[in-house]
């Protein structure tokens, strides 16, 4: 996946398509005082300057699905796991619920279960199908839409043909209204997300720390790259 | 020695039976106390089981917070007994031998609690078997399942077998329970093989448990450790972490001691010197403590990584710099003011000491947890974490059962091992006396001068 931050409008919407398409949970306003929101896509905020010269800037940031996670280090009962696609999954029926994959995420990109999902009114009848609900107590994450790359390979392999570029895309790249975020194949070079991918502008979340995210951004002026500036 | 059976029914140390042979009515007072405290956590438990972790504090990103502390903390004081009384056993200490079971029972009671705090952290208890089903070895979490199951099976045979003699003195001359001390006792008789064997057991046991414990706490604090999160990504954590561990662990001894010896007065077997000799073990590891503090808030202070410095300042100056100081009074101002100095070296000053050591052990662990994951790498906004009554009832019903087992022991089994005492007039002290001849040249001096040099420091206080 790749973010051009010069184009993101930090509109939401891919947190909102997020939420709807993966049947997270919703959360009561006290339960969101005390931060219990799961939100498997949120905004990053950056501010800079001193008041009233305040500048700010969100990005967008999912599971960065790293190719060297430490989130899958330190799981004790293999409950998380690279997918053969390069993805970082999370297998809730196994997941004991020790949040030691929280923590040992330096991005803080999973979030937990604190109490039996629940969905008011007409969002449960609102569900997605093809998505697992999950109980309370466990562990979840972004998948980058994994049920989708299951539906569009399944159908590429139906009509006997490669799945092309563009058939699969998690629900938050499909619906960004600016066309900030980018999906493709890492491994083809000339897929889109690979080309950008070698632009100047280029940079990843921090990078120094050896996880080789697979979320590139495209820096808007003089991003920092998300680390902390000052103590 | 000769054996146990042919001694008389008027035992030496017959006092050491007393508080199994008959209860004093204040024992179920404070027992029902204690298990009412146990009640309050249960409760509590249930509530969070019914409704899931959100009745603890807990938040993103304070994932983790008193049970996790808990933990760290229960396996720290888990290091009095095993390992304080394997290294005076093999250093032929022998002040230690009224003071081994205390320690050993501490270990042994306050592991269940460890790996219970771990328990009360999980969202699945009812999943709690998967790490047996689908271990993943590369997980610290998964190194500390291992090193904890060797060293509470390591402690327990540890405490176990230097209790089969004084069992056997029970199964023969008490009247109650014989048929569970005849099940223990092993056939206990005494005899010179029996000793030997029980002997050479003890020895490998004392050997083997020592480096045991050493890679328990090590473990604990790789949890942290092996992550890359600030101020816990730490290479001396490990042994940070030991030195705590045991710091706390001589701390929980200390008063557990006072305790026994007030309540059971037993003024003359946990004597004054052995509060002095352990109050200065306690001081030894004050300042190793201070010194491993220093190491690592100067280290990172120094290497200036805004993320780490972001944690750092967090617990100097601000949140979390009303627990830190109160940490650094409490775990080295005050027991080094009262431990350095011979005067304030008592039985009361040790404990006093003791108690604050204790507290800011907690308070040690719970900065070393809390300050970390409210600061996360990345600009979040900035956590905060304020525990609820669930973890606070679950920490109290968790202090109070422990203390009810402690408690049930002494009723039980003799805290005070007898026969290490009677070996210890009988066998150590000529031992002793000949260990020192060794020491010095055998032609120096003539030996009836030194025999009254022995009665001589015997009778000093």
């Amino acid at each position: 996946m790749l973010i051009d931050l010069a184009k993101c409008t930090a509109c939401q919407a891919c947190m909102v398509a997020c939420e709807s398409e993966n049947n997270v949970p919703c959360v009561s306003p006290e339960e969101a005082g005390r931060r219990r929101i799961i939100s498997w896509i949120n905004l990053l905020p950056e501010i800079e300057g001193e008041y009233p010269r305040l500048t700010m800037r969100l990005a967008p940031v999912p599971c960065l699905h790293c190719d060297s996670p430490p989130c899958i280090l330190v799981c004790p009962v293999k409950a998380t796991s690279l997918s053969p696609e390069g993805f970082v999954r999370q297998t809730y029926a196994r997941c004991i619920g020790c949040r030691y994959c929280t923590n040992g995420c330096p991005y803080t990109r999973r979030m937990f279960n604190w109490y039996k999902p629940e969905w008011p009114g007409e969002f449960a009848e609102a569900l997605n199908p093809d998505v697992s609900v999950r109980p309370k107590g466990v562990v979840e994450k972004c998948t980058f839409c994994h049920h989708r790359l299951m539906k569009a390979r399944d159908e590429a392999r139906a009509a006997n043909r490669p799945l092309a570029e563009g058939e699969y895309t998690p629900a938050c790249v499909e619906v960004c209204p600016a066309g900030a975020m980018y999906f493709g194949d890492l491994e083809d070079p000339d897929s889109a997300v690979a080309q950008l991918g070698r632009h100047p502008r280029a940079f990843k979340l921090l990078e120094e720390l050896g996880t080789k995210p697979k979320v590139t951004y495209l820096s808007e002026g003089e991003w920092s790259g998300g680390e902390r500036k000052e103590a | 020695m000769e054996s146990v059976r042919k001694r008389s029914i008027n035992l030496p140390d017959a006092v050491l039976l007393q508080p199994i042979l008959a209860a004093r009515s204040s024992f179920y007072y404070v027992a029902m106390a204690l298990l009412g405290g146990t009640t309050l956590g249960f409760i509590a438990y249930l509530v969070q089981l019914r409704r899931g972790l959100g009745v603890t504090g807990l938040n993103v990103p304070l994932y983790w917070g008193v049970y996790i502390t808990n933990f760290v903390f229960f396996i720290g004081i888990s290091h009095a007994g095993t390992l304080i009384s394997a290294i005076l056993r093999l250093c032929d200490a022998e002040w230690r031998r009224s003071i081994t079971r205390a320690a050993e029972v501490i270990t042994v009671l306050v592991l269940f609690f460890g790996v219970g705090s771990i328990i009360m952290d999980l969202g699945r208890p009812d999943r709690l078997l998967n790490v047996l089903r689908h271990p993943n070895f590369r997980s610290p979490l998964l190194w500390d399942v291992c090193s904890i199951s060797v060293y509470l099976t390591g402690s327990t045979i540890y405490l176990y077998l230097p209790l089969i003699p004084d069992v056997a003195i029970l199964r023969d001359y008490g009247k109650k329970r014989v048929w569970f001390y005849r099940l223990l006792a092993l056939g206990w008789q005494g005899t010179p093989r029996q000793q030997h064997v029980l002997h050479r057991a003890i020895a490998v046991m004392a050997v083997m448990v020592i480096p045991i414990a050493i890679s328990v706490h090590t473990v604990v604090s790789w949890v942290f450790g092996m992550t890359v999160q600030p101020m816990w990504h730490s290479t001396i954590f490990g042994p940070y972490f030991v030195v705590g561990a045991i710091f706390s662990g001589i701390a929980s001894i200390l008063i557990a001691m006072a305790l026994i010896r007030r309540i059971y007065g037993l003024e003359d077997y946990l004597r004054p010197v052995h509060f002095n000799n352990l109050g200065l073990l306690l001081l030894v590891m004050a300042l190793l403590w201070f010194y491993f503090t220093f190491a690592e808030y100067l280290t990172t202070f120094y290497g200036g990584d805004p993320a780490h410095l972001v944690v750092f300042y967090s617990k100097l100056t601000g949140r979390f710099a009303p627990l830190f100081w109160t940490m650094v009074v409490t775990c080295f101002v005050i027991p080094f003011s009262l431990l350095s100095r011979a005067r304030t070296r008592t039985v009361t000053g040790t404990v006093i000491a003791s108690i604050s050591i204790n507290i800011g052990m907690w308070l040690e662990r719970y900065t070393i947890v809390v300050p970390t994951l409210s600061r996360p790498r990345l600009p979040w906004a900035e956590g905060t974490y304020s525990p609820t009554w669930v973890e606070a009832f679950i920490t109290i019903g968790f202090g109070a059962t422990f203390l009810f087992l402690y408690m049930l022991f002494t009723r039980f089994f003799p805290i005070v091992s007898i026969w290490e005492v009677w070996e210890g007039r009988e066998r150590a002290v000529p031992e002793v006396v000949a260990r020192i001849r060794s020491y010095l040249p055998e032609d120096g001096g003539e030996a009836p001068e030194s025999e009254d040099l022995i009665l001589q420091t015997k009778e000093k206080p």
